[in-house]
C-alpha cells in the first residue's frame, strides 16, 4: 500500500507497523521522533501502531539552529 | 560587602540552576565539529537546537547533533523557528518532547514575516497558552515591547526573550530603554534573544539587567567562530559584573581623578 513519509511517497506492506516501518528504515534506537497524520505517535506505541493506506508519517531529529 | 562574582551568581530556568549566561544556537556553523568546538567556547550550558524531517536513507550513518551535545551534558533547547502558526509551534514542541525524552523546555518563536523574521505576537501568545497548559517550560522569544513581554509572562512562560534586533542581523541593542523596561518589570528571567553581533552587543544587553543572552549567528558567523564564542563568554560576564558593580553616574563635564591639593606649581 502507498504511504506517504516525510511528504514523498513510499510503498509498505499492507497493515504494517510504524516499528516496522521505523526499522526498515534504520532508524530503530536512533534519536527521532513520529507523526502521523499530524499527530504525534510515542516511541512505547510504534508496536501497536498498523499504518493505513494514505496514512502521512513524519519523522523528524533534531538538527543545528538558533 | 562585595558581590562575589559569577561563582555564586546563579539563575534559574524552571527550577534549574545555571551559571553560564551566554545560551547558544548551533545552526550556521561549518559542521559539527566546528559546531562542538564554539560550543565549548562559550562555556554554554543552554544550547539551542531545531527539529527538522530526518534524511530517510538517503545519508545513513550521517552524525547526529545530540551525539556532539549529548543531553546528558548540556540542558537542550529545541526550537520553533520557522514556524509562522501557533499549531506549527505546538506540533512541533510535542515532536521535540518526544525526542527528548519527556523533556519539557522549549524555545517558542512563532515568525510574522520572512524578511524580518519579527515574531507574529498574536500567534505566539496563542501558542504560548496551549504549550504552558500542556506543561511544556516556555523561553518565548518575542518584540521588544513590555506590554506583551508582560503578558507572556503572565501566561506562565519561564523565561521571556526580547530581540534586541532582527534575527541574524547583528544590529546589537537597538532598543535599550525598552529592554531595561521589561527587565525592570519581569519576575522571571529575561534574556536578550536575536540580533547581538559582537561582544559589546552582548555586554550592553547584561549592563541593562538582562539575565542572559540568546545568540548564534554572531558566533557562527565570525572570521573564527571558535574566538569569538570565548570572547562573547567575556563580553557577558563583564557586562554582568559591571551591571552587578553598578556603573557610576555618567556625567556632562569632567571631574579630576587626580588630587586638587597638594599641588606644588
Amino acid at each position: 500500500m502507498q504511504i506517504e513519509i516525510n511528504g514523498a511517497p513510499a510503498e509498505v506492506a499492507d497493515g504494517a507497523l510504524m516499528s516496522t516501518l521505523i526499522a526498515t528504515l534504520a532508524l530503530a534506537g536512533k534519536r527521532i521522533a513520529v507523526e502521523l497524520n499530524g499527530e504525534l505517535v510515542p516511541r512505547s506505541r510504534f508496536d501497536c501502531q498498523r499504518l493505513a493506506p494514505g496514512d502521512r508519517v513524519e519523522i523528524i531529529q533534531a538538527v543545528g539552529g538558533g | 560587602m562585595s558581590q562575589a562574582p559569577t561563582h555564586s551568581d546563579h539563575f534559574t530556568i524552571a527550577g534549574q540552576e545555571y551559571s553560564s549566561r551566554l545560551l547558544v544556537g548551533t545552526g550556521k556553523y561549518k559542521d559539527l565539529a566546528e559546531t562542538a568546538r564554539a560550543i565549548e567556547a562559550s562555556g554554554a550550558e543552554i544550547v539551542t537546537v531545531a527539529v527538522r524531517r530526518t534524511n530517510i536513507g538517503q545519508t545513513p550513518g550521517e552524525p547526529n547533533i545530540l551525539d556532539v551535545l549529548p543531553p546528558e551534558r548540556y540542558t537542550i533547547l529545541p526550537n520553533t523557528a520557522g514556524c509562522y502558526d501557533a499549531e506549527t509551534a505546538v506540533r512541533t514542541c510535542r515532536l521535540a518532547r518526544e525526542l527528548l525524552d519527556g523533556h519539557n523546555l522549549v524555545k517558542l518563536e512563532v515568525l510574522g514575516d520572512e524578511k524580518t523574521l519579527f515574531p507574529d505576537v498574536i500567534a505566539t501568545l496563542a501558542a504560548a497558552e496551549i504549550l504552558v497548559k500542556d506543561g511544556f517550560d516556555v523561553m518565548v522569544y518575542t518584540n521588544d515591547d513590555p506590554i506583551i513581554a508582560k503578558r507572556l509572562e503572565e501566561l506562565g512562560c519561564v523565561a521571556i526573550m526580547p530581540l534586541a534586533a532582527p534575527i541574524g542581523s547583528g544590529l546589537g541593542v537597538r532598543n535599550p530603554l525598552n529592554i531595561l523596561t521589561i527587565v525592570e518589570n519581569a519576575r522571571v528571567p529575561v534574556l536578550v534573544d536575536a540580533g547581538v553581533g559582537t561582544a559589546s552587543d552582548a555586554a550592553i544587553a547584561m549592563e541593562l539587567g538582562c539575565d542572559g543572552v540568546l545568540m548564534n549567528t554572531a558566533i557562527a558567523a565570525a572570521r573564527d567562530p571558535v574566538l569569538m564564542a570565548s570572547a562573547m563568554r567575556k563580553g557577558i560576564e563583564a557586562g554582568r559584573e559591571a551591571y552587578l558593580a553598578g556603573r557610576m553616574a555618567p556625567k556632562r563635564f569632567a571631574s579630576a581623578s587626580s588630587p586638587l591639593t597638594g599641588l606644588f606649581f
